[in-house]
């Protein structure tokens, strides 16, 4: 896999971001984990390997969708949408766990931990955990629990343990705290399964190295539908980032494509949200320097969004670094505008988003004025919607 | 760090295994950290870590998350922890540690945080997510403040980075005890000599405390065997979480509670009734 820019650095740095902020009890597993990966990503039978599951398993490559109803209705560029909805169990997550429970395996790790929000990442372990026959298990906030009780269910019948977790925040973040707290204690033979861009040096390099393949085949397709390979804009929704920086990384040469990544405000950004790179400040929190909700103190607070995936204080390092450079907008769009956002793209559509992708539909309306009608803007579909019903039939 | 330098030292020619004890900052409440603090000096600690709490404790078990949540609800802030540490070290020759996490001391500024620990007349401090890969800033201002800043290993930590932990570290080197959490039991005891016999071989230059786990004074002996002390957290944040949740009884009884558990830690039962003030 080739770099199109140079970083982390080789202790995980991107610029003042990302490093290794962890127990010294950690260190032997991060140090096991990033030779191991180092080695993986240079051997072609690990790639090879790679491939073939996510053609054969998870569904890959995704279409990638005209949105001609969404175009006309909001009358600006042409709108294109990258399916991961299409993907096995529902979202882009599986991109990550596939690569990471084939890593696992050739390390010779024989229980997987993982940390979930809206339970999607957790559903994609689960899942990669029953194909190989792999313990899984994985910790969700009891607030969260309750609002994607479907996919508990989900988990649960794919065969993992899932713990709910009550301290603090009682949703993301805390489940993450949780999934470290087991992996210090059980180091030696558990494999920590990460859902996001975010974690200790290796973990942020290498889920966007599995999640690049969004944007590798969003320029091939693009190439093949408009006859350039490059948007003018690509859209995606940021809760710990790693779908967004999948689609963009393979655009960040680029400079004439605007990127643009849309956080959760929530009930508002003066009201409770989740906002971090609009309104947080630099941060170590889970293993990284990277921006952080926090407060005077250094205390972490709390993240609210409608959106369980999106409900976390922090960040991945490379879009704090990103975000500094100015190489990436991140705008915000509310509670109510993700609402928006779902009734939008289903019924201009017929493709009921996530509500994390939701954010990023939501916030177009305003996004894209100005833009012409020959530009083009992808819009990473980073999930469907079906485990959010229970929210979304609370806003109808 | 002289004085926890001197302190250690001066343990190490009399043949004594070391105590240092752990207390979170604002715990059981803000009023009561100081008193506690104090019957932990007398019961005989010689040296004190002060938690600083923050939200996100991710080396710790339940006695100290719960410690920790509880003095932030509490409205506990730093400058409460620096205070409570000054109002200490005015009374007190013990060293004084403050143990935490990074961000608050990033947030803080490092340097600000090493001028204002100095100035409170802190020793040092210890930050459980601050490996050697990320100490570097934290050690340059520690060190401009002539303040130490202690070290981890643990029992899966490789012999040349201890060696390279050694020689980083000041003023001593602490051994967590287990792969595990504060609070965690032991387990097998043997695995865990064993590792400290291994540490006490590689480090050579400072001293070697062990922590994580001792509840009694025997594990107390059983693992400064092989080390120079031992340090204890939850076990005390334990007593002291349990004393206070029996409201019917009269605070000065606690007090007298705490510091005969600090004696009996370091002396056993026999120390503990000795009453020699
Ligand atoms: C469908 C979907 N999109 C986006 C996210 C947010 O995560 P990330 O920012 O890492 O893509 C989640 C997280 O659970 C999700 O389920």
């Amino acid at each position: 896999m080739e770099k199109t820019h140079p970083l982390p650095d080789e202790r995980g740095h991107f610029g003042l971001y990302g490093g290794v902020f962890v127990p010294e009890t950690l260190i032997p597993a991060v140090e096991e984990l990033r030779k191991a990966y180092e080695a993986a990503r240079k051997n072609p039978a690990f790639r090879q390997e790679l491939d073939t599951m996510l053609t054969d398993y998870a569904g890959r490559p995704t279409p990638l969708t005209f949105c001609k109803r969404l175009t006309t209705t909001l009358g600006g560029p042409k709108i294109y949408l990258k399916r991961e909805d299409l993907c096995h169990t529902g979202a882009h997550k599986i991109n990550n766990t596939i690569g990471q429970i084939l890593l696992a395996r050739r390390m010779g790790k024989t229980r997987i931990i993982a940390e979930t929000g809206a339970g999607q990442h957790g559903v994609a372990t689960a899942t990669v955990c029953a194909r190989f026959g792999l313990h899984c298990i994985v910790y969700m906030g009891e607030e969260d629990v309750e609002r994607q009780h479907l996919n508990v269910l989900r988990m649960r019948l794919l065969g993992a343990d899932v713990r709910p977790v009550s301290s603090g925040s009682r949703t993301l973040k805390d489940a993450t705290n949780e999934a470290i707290r087991d992996w210090v204690t059980n180091v030696r033979d558990t494999f920590y399964i990460i859902g996001s861009v975010v974690g200790p040096h290796p973990y942020p390099m290498m889920v966007r190295d599995f999640h690049r393949v969004i944007g590798d085949e969003t320029r091939r397709q693009l190439r093949e539908m408009e006859g350039r390979s490059a948007p003018d804009a690509v859209v995606a929704c940021v809760g710990g980032g790693s779908n967004a920086i999948g689609l963009f990384y393979a655009f960040l040469k680029d400079p004439n494509v605007q990127l643009y990544g849309v956080e959760a405000a929530g009930e508002g950004l003066n009201g409770r949200h989740a906002a971090t790179l609009t309104q947080g400040s630099p941060g170590i929190l889970h293993g990284a320097m990277s921006y952080l909700l926090q407060d005077e103190d250094g205390q972490v607070q709390l993240a609210h969004s409608i959106s369980a995936g999106l409900d976390y204080p922090g960040v991945g390092p490379e879009h704090a670094w990103l975000r500094d450079t100015g190489r990436v907008h991140y705008a915000s769009a509310t509670d109510a505008e993700a609402i928006e956002g779902v009734k939008l793209l289903s019924k201009t559509e017929g493709i009921i988003p996530a509500l994390e992708t939701a954010h990023a539909i939501g916030w177009l309306p305003e996004g894209i004025r100005g833009m012409a009608h020959n530009e083009v803007v992808v819009v990473n579909c980073s999930g469907r919607g079906d485990k959010d019903m229970g929210t979304i039939a609370k806003h109808l | 760090m002289q004085r926890l330098q001197e302190k250690l030292a001066a343990c190490i020619q009399r043949g004594d295994k070391a105590m240092g004890l752990f207390m979170t900052s604002g715990f059981p409440d803000p009023e009561s950290t100081l008193p506690v603090l104090r019957e932990m000096d007398r019961g005989g600690a010689d040296f004190i870590e002060l938690g600083m709490p923050f939200s996100d404790p991710l080396a710790e078990g339940l006695p100290i998350q719960r410690s920790s949540e509880r003095a932030l609800q509490a409205g506990v802030r730093m400058k409460d922890t620096f205070r409570t540490a000054a109002a200490f070290c005015a009374e007190s020759n013990t060293p004084l540690l403050l143990m935490g996490y990074a961000n608050p001391i990033h947030q803080y500024g490092i340097a600000a945080f090493c001028r204002d620990a100095r100035n409170a007349g802190i020793e040092g401090f210890i930050l459980a997510d601050v490996p050697l890969e990320e100490h570097l800033p934290f050690a340059g201002e520690a060190a401009a403040s002539g303040l130490g800043l202690v070290h981890l290993i643990a029992p899966n930590t490789p012999d040349e980075r201890i060696r390279e932990i050694d020689r980083a570290t000041t003023a001593f080197v602490y051994a967590v005890s287990i792969t595990g959490l504060t609070g965690s039991g032991l387990g097998a005891i043997e695995h865990v000599e064993t590792y400290l016999k291994r540490a006490r071989s590689m480090v050579r230059t400072h001293p070697l405390l062990a922590g994580f786990g001792i509840r009694t004074h025997e594990d107390a002996v059983r693992l400064s065997r092989h080390t120079d002390g031992f340090i204890v957290g939850s076990a005390l944040i334990e007593k002291v979480e349990t004393l206070w949740n029996h409201e019917s009884k009269p605070p000065k009884t606690h007090y007298e509670e705490i510091r005969r558990f600090v004696r009996a830690l370091k002396n056993g039962d026999k120390g503990a009734e000795e009453e020699n003030p």
